[in-house]
């Protein structure tokens, strides 16, 4: 019985306020999702690409050239103004610290402390203990403010300039200058036999004050004063002592003494070099001579340090020479390198940085130069002056630039000169550095002393991360991909649910844990049990093709019982019986091949240096780490090669080999290929392995038993004690730069080539 | 069938073999990895027995000596030879043990190597006891006296061995005093003395902040010094309940005689466990060993970290993996939320997903390089001099902490999480959304309450990944603010609790560090060992987990697809 139903329409009202308000509220909704999606997606991807730039920020400065530029004080460029002080040609100019109190020695021995922005007289006095008049003068050292003066009487003052500074209620900060007299407020008395003294040179020490001096004559006079500190009253009292030096035969145009008092170098008239070896002050044994220029000898000095000379001529060249060891421990000067630019006038100056190993040339037409030395560059050279340079100054700190013009009008400049130690050659070139043989590649960024020369050399930091990583492949690659081979093709389904899974999980294993395991359980172990090492290699291989082959001898009831695919687990046990086999063996064969102990047989028959943390332990522990990413990617890329390739290849008759080799790895080729890519990226950034199963010593050197120290490595030890916008933090930023910019491009070409064979399978 | 060995090698059938040998070595080598850890590392907690020996020194003498053997190893007998020691001819190698000594404070180093053909009279006499120290390492020895105030309370000479039990069962009530009283100090210097410490210091820059904001008129500083004399009274309390306590600890000593004669007295307070493993019962045993594992999950570490606990490392890895996983998940969903749903599908979209896939493999080091130049020294400082200025120049957020190693971790995984959810987005079929869509629902509702839904096991998947690899990583946190020993947890009963820019431990540098920084690394060794274990089960269970998550994924969208 059907009752008829009427059906209303469902009551439905779309333009009711209500759901108008739905509407708008869900627009906005959607909207708004779209936007913060929007909005925090791309802000993510930015932020992870920030990395990038921000490491190209701190690496930038590396490579911005210097700059120099009028001083600005209170926003307005210091204007020129005259040299204060006396009117006698200027013999010594420098500024204290802070750049803001100059001093102006005079040829008539006035010392002048000015105000470096304006030129305004602080102080002025007469420098040196005897009234007689000044006849030379030698700057001690930079670094120590000291120098010394040798007057008409033949005594000595030496002399050093010294700061006070104090920070008055008032505010602000004021530096009173003194001249103060280390050695006594009396005049050293030099040779009597000296007459009318042209050239000085002095050196103090904590226990030894040497003087060389050269007269018109071309006498040579050389006075030592031994300090000696008096118990009672413990003021130091000097013992003077006179000794002839050879003649040279020619005339001097500069004399110095190097830090040690040891060795006496000068310059002559005739381009040429002299070296004289004082340890023994009654026969001083003369060195050969050296020819540095062909012309003038212009300015004769010190580098930083003073263990490198600079020798500047009339034309424009600038060379360094250093005392260099030969097999017979004798010492020879050698020129090491030379500093010159085309279309220059003579060098009339050079001036060093007390800091670093740089120093500034001026030209006779106003040119100035910065260089570096250990970098070998030039930073900057620019004209500053269209009236001659009659002196240039620069501050402790080398950010400041006093300059006197051939009118005697001073000018006071700033220098920006952040980075001059870092250059192409410096990073990636083999650079001659002071007390060494010859040139080489290192890597030293700070030591105790402040006139170090920072050795910063990337190149042997490079070498050992792909050192490491060779290693590492050398074990993971042939380990990984056969692995992955037989768990891809060969293995039975149930037995690669589990053996998959369990490879992939090394690779979470935290590298700290390798590393530990590497540094201090596996680094002795290999120690003791190094030939069980290597008779490993060879007798696994071979130990494994003897089984198989006996197994395939078996009788058929005895094979069956293992499924196919499951030959890898029969291997097991194999392999472990090899292992303990090859341990057991091993002090047989050392016996036998390597007179009981091979560690010894290598270092003492065969030469080769051993450490215990080396490149075999670190390519073991590492392949472990890299073994999984391989292993993981190639599987992948092996099994998802269609199976009717196979399948075809098998039906037309050839073996499962056959088939592999010919058919499907050459399919899965760029897949493989990518796996290493990725596996050698993961090799090059390990940090911690590194860090802790070598030695971190940054040498060059391919021997698998010595250590290595990687740019990752480096980055971990040296990063948290760089000082904030050095050059070494910037250079360790340029390292992390490298790390980042090759494994980003390794990994990127690999994820290309890994994108277009999923492409080709698609096809196929 | 039987195969010549050339028709062998034609078949191809050896290189199938090779490479069956190679999955069984990376399985060998994975295998015996994870044994290796945790033979090592469960093995050091066991009460071992102490062997008591006479050993015949390589110059003739005898000597008495006792301990734990730690290790085994043989040496060839020409080694030994060269370096001079007699060794009888006809004998190819010979067995090394270590044994681990103690008395550090006696012999100078916890540990020796002796020849074992060389020991005799080998014994494990019960009442040779073993004292874990604070100082000084473990101590091995027999009780002689026990001294309550410097006064003799009980002496025993050995032979008696029921007294000697009395004497021992006397000794262990009464470093069970020492150690409640220790507890009690450990608690006022921890706890309420450094609270005290944090609120003055507090006091200095609320004082400081004023002075710079020129408000720090007569009312302000005499609310000042009011607020810290309260302080210094508290202090004064406490210090005189210290100085108490300090008292009553040091009261009992016992006099120990050590293998060999001499005898050493030891204060009770410097004693953490005695116990004799020689007369342990198995259940004993048992019990001192979960004990063991108990105090190396819940205490603080002791002499450099060689010994006692590592629950501060524990803390800082979980709170710092949890402060990370709160930010990476957000950000790392938002991102790939936006690459595969609303993003232009165009090559750009393709580049930035594979820029985004390699970060990944960016070596870590990298990350921590960034993290300390930009988040540490860019922002940090910035952000002192903007909102603690009052601190300067002691920097807040301009050192490494634990704020700037939670974002750094997180800028390292972020790229983990993203890859994880595109690949579960872009697993779930159009149908399902275009199905919403059809349905009225907007895109937002479409992804809010249909496709994330969906997409959340393999959020969690990335979540769990990423939790897996900050919590393994070492090297960006030694530049963005692990330490060695961190005085406190950086999360505490001092106001606002939690303390993002304190410095924290971590359980992989502990590893670095006391394997490889510590003084006595012979001694550290086993420590290392089980913080490993403790690093690797965490890791892999991380890891299984997420594993286990993605399988269940994917089950679930094959029933989907069909």
């Amino acid at each position: 019985m059907n009752k008829p139903v009427t059906l209303t329409p469902p009551d439905l009202e779309f333009d009711s306020a209500a759901s108008k308000r739905l509407r708008k509220v869900r627009k906005f909704k959607d909207q708004f999702t779209t936007g913060t999606v929007a909005v925090g997606g791309i802000s993510v991807i930015v932020a992870i690409l920030l990395i990038f730039i921000y490491l190209l920020y701190e690496v930038a400065p590396l490579f911005e050239a210097a700059e120099v530029h009028p001083y600005e004080h209170n926003g307005q460029p210091t204007a020129p103004y005259s040299r204060p002080g006396s009117d006698a040609a200027t013999l010594y100019m420098t500024a204290e610290e802070q750049g803001e109190v100059g001093l102006r020695l005079s040829q008539d021995g006035q010392a002048t402390f000015f105000d470096t922005r304006t030129g305004q007289l602080i102080q002025q006095q007469q420098a040196g203990l005897s009234s007689a008049s000044l006849a030379a003068y030698a700057l001690e050292s930079e670094a120590n403010d000291t120098f010394a003066l040798a007057h008409a009487d033949n005594s000595l003052s030496f002399v050093k300039h010294s700061y006070k500074t104090t920070y008055p209620l008032e505010g602000g900060r004021v530096i009173t200058p003194s001249l103060v007299y280390p050695l006594g407020e009396e005049p050293l008395e030099l040779s009597p036999e000296l007459e009318e003294i042209e050239h000085l040179a002095v050196r103090n020490g904590e226990n030894r004050f040497s003087v060389v001096a050269a007269d018109a004559e071309g006498r040579l006079r050389l006075t030592r004063f031994d300090k000696e500190v008096n118990f009672i009253t413990e003021e130091v009292e000097l013992s003077s002592e006179h000794y002839n030096l050879p003649d040279i035969g020619a005339d001097v145009t500069g004399l110095l003494i190097s830090p040690d008092q040891r060795w006496l170098f000068i310059a002559d008239f005739q381009g040429r070099v002299h070296t004289i070896d004082l340890r023994d002050p009654d026969s001083p044994l003369v060195g050969a001579v050296k020819k540095a220029t062909s012309g003038q000898i212009t300015s004769f000095s010190f580098l930083l340090g003073g263990s490198s000379l600079l020798i500047a001529d009339d034309k424009g060249i600038v060379s360094q020479w250093f005392l260099v060891r030969d097999a017979n421990n004798d010492y020879e000067l050698q020129r090491i390198r030379e500093f010159s630019h085309v279309g220059t006038d003579g060098i009339v100056q050079v001036n060093i940085e007390q800091r670093r190993k740089g120093f500034i040339t001026a030209e006779a037409n106003g040119q100035i130069s910065f260089y570096n030395a250990t970098a070998e560059n030039q930073v900057l050279s620019e004209q500053l002056s269209e009236r001659g340079i009659a002196y240039v100054a620069l501050t402790p700190r080398a950010n400041r630039l006093l300059l006197e013009d051939g009118e005697g009008n001073i000018s006071f400049w700033q220098v920006n000169n952040e980075h001059p130690e870092v250059s192409w050659s410096s990073l990636w070139q083999e650079v001659w550095y002071e007390g060494h043989e010859e040139p080489k590649f290192l890597w030293q960024s700070s030591a105790s002393n402040d006139d170090f020369e920072p050795k910063y050399s990337l190149a042997p930091l490079a070498f050992g991360t792909l050192k490491a990583a060779f290693y590492a492949m050398l074990l993971a690659t042939p380990l990984a991909i056969c692995g992955a081979i037989y768990t891809a093709y060969f293995m039975a389904p149930a037995l690669r649910r589990k053996i998959k899974p369990m490879i992939e999980l090394m690779e979470a294993l935290p590298t700290v844990i390798l590393g530990f395991l590497a540094g201090l359980w596996l680094a002795p172990f290999i120690e003791a049990n190094l030939t069980s090492i290597f008779a490993l290699l060879v007798m696994v291989p071979v130990g494994v093709l003897l089984f198989a082959y006996l197994w395939q001898n078996l009788p058929k009831s005895v094979r069956y019982l293992v499924p196919d695919g499951w030959d890898a687990a029969l291997l097991i046990p194999v392999v472990i019986l090899l292992s303990m086999l090859a341990i057991g063996l091993a002090d047989g064969i050392e016996v036998l091949a390597f007179g009981g102990d091979m560690k010894v047989f290598i270092t003492d028959e065969l030469g080769i240096d051993f450490d215990q943390r080396n490149a075999l332990v670190v390519g073991l522990a590492m392949g472990f780490a890299v073994i999984p990413t391989i292993f993981s990617i190639t599987e992948d890329a092996i099994f998802s090669v269609p199976k009717h390739l196979s399948n075809g290849s098998l039906a037309l008759g050839a073996t499962p080999w056959q088939t592999l080799s010919r058919v499907v790895m050459p399919t899965a080729s760029p897949g493989i290929f990518s796996a290493v890519m990725i596996g050698m990226g993961r090799a090059v950034g390990e940090t911690m392995i590194v860090l802790m199963a070598t030695g971190n010593t940054p040498i060059m050197d391919m021997n698998i038993f010595e250590g290595m120290r990687t740019l990752a490595a480096n980055i971990a030890v040296e990063m948290p004690e760089a000082e904030v916008a050095s050059s070494h933090y910037r250079i360790l930023f340029l390292a992390a730069l490298v790390l980042f910019a090759f494994t980003f491009v390794v990994n990127t070409l690999a994820e290309i080539v890994r994108q277009r064979l999923r492409r080709k399978y698609g096809s196929l | 069938m039987k195969l010549s060995v050339s028709e062998w090698f034609k078949s191809g059938a050896p290189w199938v073999w090779l490479t069956g040998a190679a999955v069984a070595i990376n399985v060998i080598m994975v295998v015996g990895l994870l044994l290796l850890i945790a033979v090592r590392g469960l093995g050091h907690f066991w009460p071992h027995p102490i062997i008591e020996a006479s050993y015949f020194e390589r110059d003739g003498s005898r000597q008495i000596i006792a301990g734990e053997i730690a290790d085994s190893a043989e040496a060839p007998a020409e080694q030994l030879r060269g370096a001079g020691i007699e060794v009888a001819d006809g004998v190819d190698s010979v067995t090394r043990l270590l044994l681990k000594v103690g008395n550090r404070d006696v012999y100078g180093s916890d540990f020796r190597w002796v020849l074992e053909d060389k020991l005799a009279d080998i014994q494990h006499p019960g009442q040779l006891f073993v004292a874990e120290r604070r100082e000084w390492g473990n101590f091995y020895g027999y009780l002689r006296e026990l001294k309550q105030g410097g006064v003799l309370v009980g002496q025993v000479d050995g032979r008696d061995e029921r007294a000697y039990e009395r004497l021992w069962a006397d000794l262990e009530q009464r470093i069970e005093r020492a150690l409640d009283i220790h507890a009690q100090i450990a608690r006022i210097e921890k706890h309420d003395i450094g609270a005290i410490n944090y609120d003055i210091e507090r006091l200095r820059l609320r004082e400081r902040a004023l002075q710079l904001k020129d408000e720090l008129d007569a009312a302000a500083q005499a609310d000042i010094a009011a607020e810290r004399d309260q302080l210094a009274a508290d202090y004064k309390v406490l210090e005189n309940r210290l100085v108490e306590l300090y008292g009553l600890i040091s009261r009992d000593a016992l006099v120990a005689e050590v293998a060999g004669g001499r005898t050493l007295e030891i204060p009770l307070k410097n004693i953490v466990h005695a116990y004799r493993p020689n007369t342990m019962s198995l259940l004993e045993k048992i019990g001192f060993y979960f004990g063991k594992i108990w105090e190396f999950m819940t205490d603080e570490p002791r002499e450099a970290n060689t010994e006692g606990g590592v629950f501060p490392a524990i803390f800082g890895t979980v709170l710092m993996v949890i402060l990370m996983s709160i930010l990476v998940t957000p950000f790392g969903v938002v991102a790939a939320v936006y690459l595969r749903e609303y993003a232009k599908q165009g090559p750009l979209t393709r580049l930035i997903r594979i820029a985004v896939n390699n970060l990944a493999g960016v070596p870590s080091i990298v990350y921590g390089v960034f993290g300390l130049g930009f988040f540490i020294y860019f922002l940090g400082s910035n952000i002192d001099q903007l909102f603690f200025p009052e601190a300067l120049p002691a920097p807040t957020f301009g050192t490494p902490g634990l704020m700037w190693a939670s974002i750094t971790l997180a800028l390292l995984t972020v790229p983990v999480v993203i890859v994880a959810t595109e690949e579960g987005l872009a697993r779930i079929p159009r149908s399902v959304r275009e199905g919403s869509l059809a349905l009225g629902a907007t895109k937002a509702e479409t992804l809010w309450k249909v496709v994330l839904p969906m997409a959340s096991p393999a959020m969690m998947t990335g979540v769990i990944l990423a939790i897996a690899r900050a919590a393994g990583e070492v090297a960006p946190l030694m530049l963005v603010g692990v330490v060695k020993l961190a005085p406190s947890l950086p999360l505490d009963g001092n106001y606002p609790f939690l303390h993002l820019d304190q410095k924290f431990m971590h359980l992989g540098f502990h590893i670095y560090d006391v394997g490889f920084q510590s003084p006595n690394v012979e001694a550290a060794r086993p420590l290392v060992y089980a913080t490993a274990l403790l690093l690797v089960a965490v890791i892999a269970l991380l890891n299984l987990s997420a594993v286990a998550i993605r399988n269940r994924l994917r089950e679930k969208y094959k029933a989907l697809e069909h």
